[in-house]
């Protein structure tokens, strides 16, 4: 049988993953060390486990209500303002979606028409360009440059605007580049939004995974901002709570209520132990100080200047990343492109990167490695990549 | 403690024989700094030693193990120190913890063979004179200690390649 003609032809014109033709080849090699993970090696810590195992116990099965469990999206609330001096009420400006993707897409699908543009900085989170396509709409990448520390310039993304865009998804700290944004690099951001009466869908999914002192600042808290921001943020990265799949957008209550609409047809409500999990890893996180979350930084912290100091030592240039897990150096001078670097060190040494150009044609040149992996295996896969960069230059 | 000593502590108790260099790196300070600061902490006997953890039930050693609970009677002016000191001069003994509850000392004892520690409880430590009573129970299966679990293998669940 011949599907082609029912299958939706723009889905079907949505590349499959970079990322997924890179996963196959490394799932036929054995005993990899992979830095191509994009989660925490750190288990969810157990008193959080528990209290979804206890939820279980007491026969806590049934579905919640659309939005999130009142007290998760309390938590939510407290949690915000406790962090970042946000401030968003937890009965209409707060929904719990399946991990930060759910909010993703639903914000795209509430926000964007047929024909309408949405700015994607890049290199940047894979599945943002595909979902403002599957939501109707044409994803336009502006290109962030290591010069400029893959930050979002003002000026970059004034050149980009046209009369039909509608919205940016602005990714920061940043997946797979590490960067972060200042609040003066904000401001700028913030003078074009104003300027040509945009939506911002901020990802701040990595907002607790931030080094070197500096302070994550998110978009919202900017002056008049708020009223045109949507915070997405989420459990898997600073909770090491991936496989939970729980997550959250904030915003203007009449938004909101839209992409509510969507998420009550389509999902009705994230899963329940779930969202149980999540409110006793804020809570207890709100008791004790964030120690745990402030534990797992301190351990990334670690890896990262390790990982960065490596590169540079085997003579590829790399960025200092300040935020998330990742670091994206340069593999220029071995002459490669990202591609042809991650499969052979793959096949020769058996270690997994990702290339940079699964996160945008801009990442040519670079490549994405996961410093959240055990201290041991870590330096075995820079020594291996050492030799592997000696081989080739 | 300074924020580098808790660094170094963390650094070296997961790993003790990571470089200098290397935990330079991780911590951001120079090379003088951390070399001056764990030699602070060694004088300080803060670290104790360098030691490894071992699996010896996948060794050939005959080993046995065994949790004395202890009951003595407390000296006047040296309270349990002075009896303390007595029993972790013996050999067999690993660790000796003075505890909360219906007990007094918590004994940790090793030895080659059962006989060799029944011999160690009637024979040495049950004649102590002011030792009043011991439970001994013994260690049958190790799952997990210091933080290390020791009847799993690598529990590196994670996908090889995730966005």
């Amino acid at each position: 049988m011949n599907y082609e003609k029912y299958l939706n032809p723009r889905i079907a014109s949505v590349p499959p993953s970079g990322i997924r033709r890179f996963f196959d080849l490394a799932a036929t090699m054995k005993d990899t060390i992979s830095l191509g993970v994009g989660e925490p090696d750190f288990k969810t810590p157990f008193p959080i486990r528990n209290a979804a195992i206890e939820s279980l116990m007491d026969g806590e099965t049934q579905y919640t209500a659309n939005r999130g469990l009142p007290e998760l999206r309390e938590e939510i609330s407290l949690y915000l303002e406790d962090r970042y001096s946000l401030s968003y009420d937890p009965d209409q400006e707060i929904l719990v979606t399946i991990g930060a993707s759910e909010a993703i897409d639903v914000a795209l699908r509430a926000l964007v028409s047929p024909g309408e543009e949405v700015l994607v900085p890049e290199p940047s989170y894979v599945s943002y360009s595909p979902g403002v396509i599957f939501a109707g709409g044409e994803p336009v990448g502006v290109e962030t440059l290591e010069k400029d520390d893959f930050r979002l310039t003002g000026e970059a993304l004034e050149k980009a605007v046209t009369p039909r865009t509608r919205a940016l998804i602005l990714p920061y700290p940043n997946n797979p580049t590490g960067a972060v944004m200042t609040r003066a690099d904000l401001e700028k951001v913030a003078r074009v939004v104003r300027k040509h009466d945009l939506l911002v869908i901020s990802d701040e999914i990595y907002s607790e995974l931030i080094y070197g002192g500096h302070t994550h600042v998110p978009f919202a808290a900017l002056e008049g901002m708020a009223e045109r921001t949507l915070t997405i943020n989420g459990f898997s990265k600073a909770f090491a709570m991936t496989g939970w799949r729980v997550g959250y957008a904030c915003g203007p209550k009449e938004i909101i209520s839209v992409m509510n609409k969507i998420h009550q047809y389509a999902i009705m409500c994230a899963p329940r132990q779930g969202q149980v999990a999540a409110a006793t890893a804020l809570k207890t996180g709100r008791e004790n100080g964030y120690e745990e979350v402030r534990r797992m930084r301190d351990s990334y912290d670690r890896r990262r200047r390790l990982m960065v100091d490596a590169f540079r030592k085997m003579g590829l240039h790399c960025f200092e990343p300040l935020g998330a897990f990742y670091a994206f150096p340069s593999v220029r001078v071995t002459g490669m492109t990202s591609e042809e670097f991650c499969s052979r060190l793959l096949r020769e040494k058996n270690v997994a990167a990702v290339p940079g150009t699964a996160f945008g044609p801009g990442g040519e040149g670079n490549i994405r490695c996961c410093y959240a992996t055990a201290l041991d295996k870590l330096n075995i896969a820079l020594d291996r990549m050492a030799e592997f960069v000696k081989e080739n230059t | 403690m300074t924020k580098l000593e808790t660094d170094l502590l963390d650094l070296l108790k997961e790993d003790c024989r990571l470089p200098l260099e290397k935990l330079a790196v991780m911590t951001g300070a120079s090379l003088e700094e951390v070399a001056s600061t764990i030699d602070s902490l060694e004088k300080r006997r803060v670290i104790l030693r360098y030691s490894s953890m071992i699996n010896w039930d996948l060794t050939d050693r005959e080993r046995v193990e065994a949790m004395i609970e202890v009951r003595v009677t407390p000296q006047r002016d040296m309270g349990f120190d002075a009896i303390a000191r007595r029993i972790y001069c013996f050999d067999e003994v690993k660790s000796v913890f003075l505890m909360s509850g219906s007990y007094d000392l918590l004994v940790l004892v090793e030895a080659r063979t059962l006989k060799e520690l029944a011999a160690f409880v009637s024979g040495k430590l049950s004649p102590l004179e002011t030792v009043t009573g011991t439970a001994t129970s013994f260690v049958l299966k190790r799952y997990k200690e210091e933080g290390v679990i020791f009847d799993s293998g690598d529990s590196d669940r994670r996908l090889v390649i995730s966005p």
